[in-house]
């Protein structure tokens, strides 16, 4: 009488636990559980700006034996933890402590020898005179206010020559990375197989450079601490009184009015289905402004996400909707300050074109 | 009791697992050893692959070229699932100005750079149900641009 139900007991017992092995198994075929690899996990995160091997890009070439012995570990992890707010570095908060670590020794690997040490003794220098000096000697490349080179690395918003844009020193991440001493370093020292050069041989003296690592400090304070938090939609979408045709036609006078010049208009489906059967109340018009998209790829390689500008316009549930994904909230997936200033921009020429072809 | 802490494991496995696939982040980035030319044949392959169709490619290059500029080598390649594409514009109207989807492709030297949004950018709290295919779309990209990585 009892040895049935103890069966089944027994029989459910192994089966939550073949439905708990399987489970185990199958998540340590994923990332969660794998095997913590440098090169793997620095070709997944790293590599598309930085290269394959370090040789650099959109970001530093980080192979750089200067650039290997110039910076400590834990300026690395800083880097790849705070990245570079604003300057395209983003910040690998899902990383583990663990992952992040692979990654600088995989980076490491590629220039045997011990990186300097660093101090984290401050330094306090003449602000007034350092201020002069980095003004007659820095500024040229990194800004009258420290920030930085326009572009990003040496893609073809670059000239090819150049292995890297001069760092911005006002940058959050930058600051919260490099201790005085390493910016005193660098200075003393420049930086071989880069356009940095050594201040010392230029005639500054050791109390001169500690004067302008003493400003370059002092940019933590110029910082600013108020962030935007106004949420952005990511499109752009307007309700057209007109029909879908006229709306359409109304939309290419305002985009022809507003000097960019018309590439396409198709269906939204066009290409899709065969040839007849695309959806004939789904139109997008695509247009374009070499100048301005010249400009913006030269801020940028990666703008093409949001080229050529394109504004869809569509019948739906008996509405004429025109609609286009909205710059402003773009410009946030790219951390960069620069392209977010064009992309203020753009937001308006697209605001302006669906408002005119709307009303 | 035990019953109720296995339940509890099984439950939080399954949580774990889908939080980090539905994790959105900002852009898909992957760098190929390829020159340009193979890399755009591949990507195009790549991309029929999945079971996608490219509805067109943009010639970036080609208008700045043609306006004076100088430039290297830069595409756009749109494609989509047309049975998506159906769903998306009659029950999800709020992405349709991101469909067709799309890769950015461009030469850096003598490699290929290939960039995306995270379709889990465009996740929108008040239409849940359509999260489902954004985060098709993310793991298809992800497959397309790991494989675009390992083809030297």
């Amino acid at each position: 009488m009892h040895l049935y139900p103890l069966i089944y007991r027994r029989l459910f017992l192994l089966l939550k636990y073949y439905i708990f092995l399987s489970a185990a198994l199958f998540l340590s075929s994923t990332n969660l559980y794998a095997e913590i690899n440098g090169e793997q996990l620095y070709s997944n995160n790293c590599s598309a700006c930085h290269g394959a091997n370090g040789d650099g890009g959109v970001g530093v070439p980080l192979a750089l034996p200067d650039f290997q012995y110039g910076v400590t570990n834990r300026y690395l992890e800083k880097t790849i933890r705070l990245g570079r707010p604003g300057r395209v570095m983003p910040a690998f908060t899902q990383l583990t402590d663990t992952e992040v670590k692979a990654i600088i020794k995989h980076i490491r690997s590629w220039a045997p020898g011990k990186p300097f040490k660093y101090s984290d003794k401050k330094i306090n220098g003449n602000l007034k005179h350092g201020k002069q000096l980095y003004i007659k000697n820095c500024a040229a490349c990194h800004g009258s206010k420290g920030e930085g080179g326009q572009g990003t690395g040496v893609t073809m918003s670059r000239p090819r020559d150049l292995p890297i844009i001069a760092p911005a020193l006002n940058n959050p991440g930058f600051l919260a990375s490099a201790p005085d001493m390493m910016i005193k370093t660098v200075l003393m020292n420049g930086r071989e197989g880069t356009p940095m050069l050594s201040y010392l041989k230029q005639g500054l003296s050791e109390k001169d450079i500690d004067d302008i690592v003493s400003y370059v400090r002092s940019f933590e304070k110029a910082q600013q601490t108020t962030k935007n938090e106004e949420k952005i939609s990511p499109a752009i979408t307007y309700e057209s009184p007109f029909s879908l045709e006229e709306t359409v036609a109304s939309l290419k006078r305002a985009i022809i009015g507003k000097n960019f010049k018309i590439i396409r208009e198709q269906y939204v489906n066009q290409g899709l289905v065969e040839k007849g059967q695309e959806d004939k109340k789904q139109v997008i018009v695509y247009f374009c402004n070499f100048n301005f998209l010249n400009r913006a790829l030269a801020i940028d390689p990666r703008v093409g996400l949001f080229l050529p500008c394109r504004v869809t316009v569509v019948e739906h549930k008996g509405k004429v909707i025109v609609m286009s994904s909205n710059p402003l909230y773009m410009s946030n997936l790219f951390n960069n300050e620069n392209l977010h200033k064009l992309c203020e921009e753009m937001y308006q020429v697209y605001a302006d074109i669906i408002e005119e072809s709307t009303f | 009791m035990k019953s109720h802490s296995f339940t509890t494991i099984m439950f939080s496995l399954f949580l774990a697992l889908f939080t980090a696939s539905s994790y959105a982040e900002e852009l898909l980035m992957v760098r190929t050893k390829q020159n340009f030319p193979e890399a755009m044949l591949k990507l195009q392959d790549t991309i029929r692959d999945h079971h996608y169709s490219i509805s067109r490619v943009q010639r970036i290059d080609i208008g700045l070229t043609k306006s004076g500029y100088e430039t290297d080598k830069y595409r756009i390649v749109f494609f989509a699932d047309k049975k998506e594409v159906s769903v998306i514009t009659n029950n999800y109207p709020h992405l349709i100005p991101h469909i067709p989807w799309k890769i950015a492709i461009f030469a850096e030297q003598q490699d290929t750079l290939l960039v995306s949004a995270d379709p889990m950018q465009f996740s929108d709290k008040n239409h849940p149900a359509a999260d489902k295919y954004l985060l098709k779309w993310k793991k298809d990209l992800k497959k397309i641009f790991n494989e675009m990585r390992k083809s030297n």
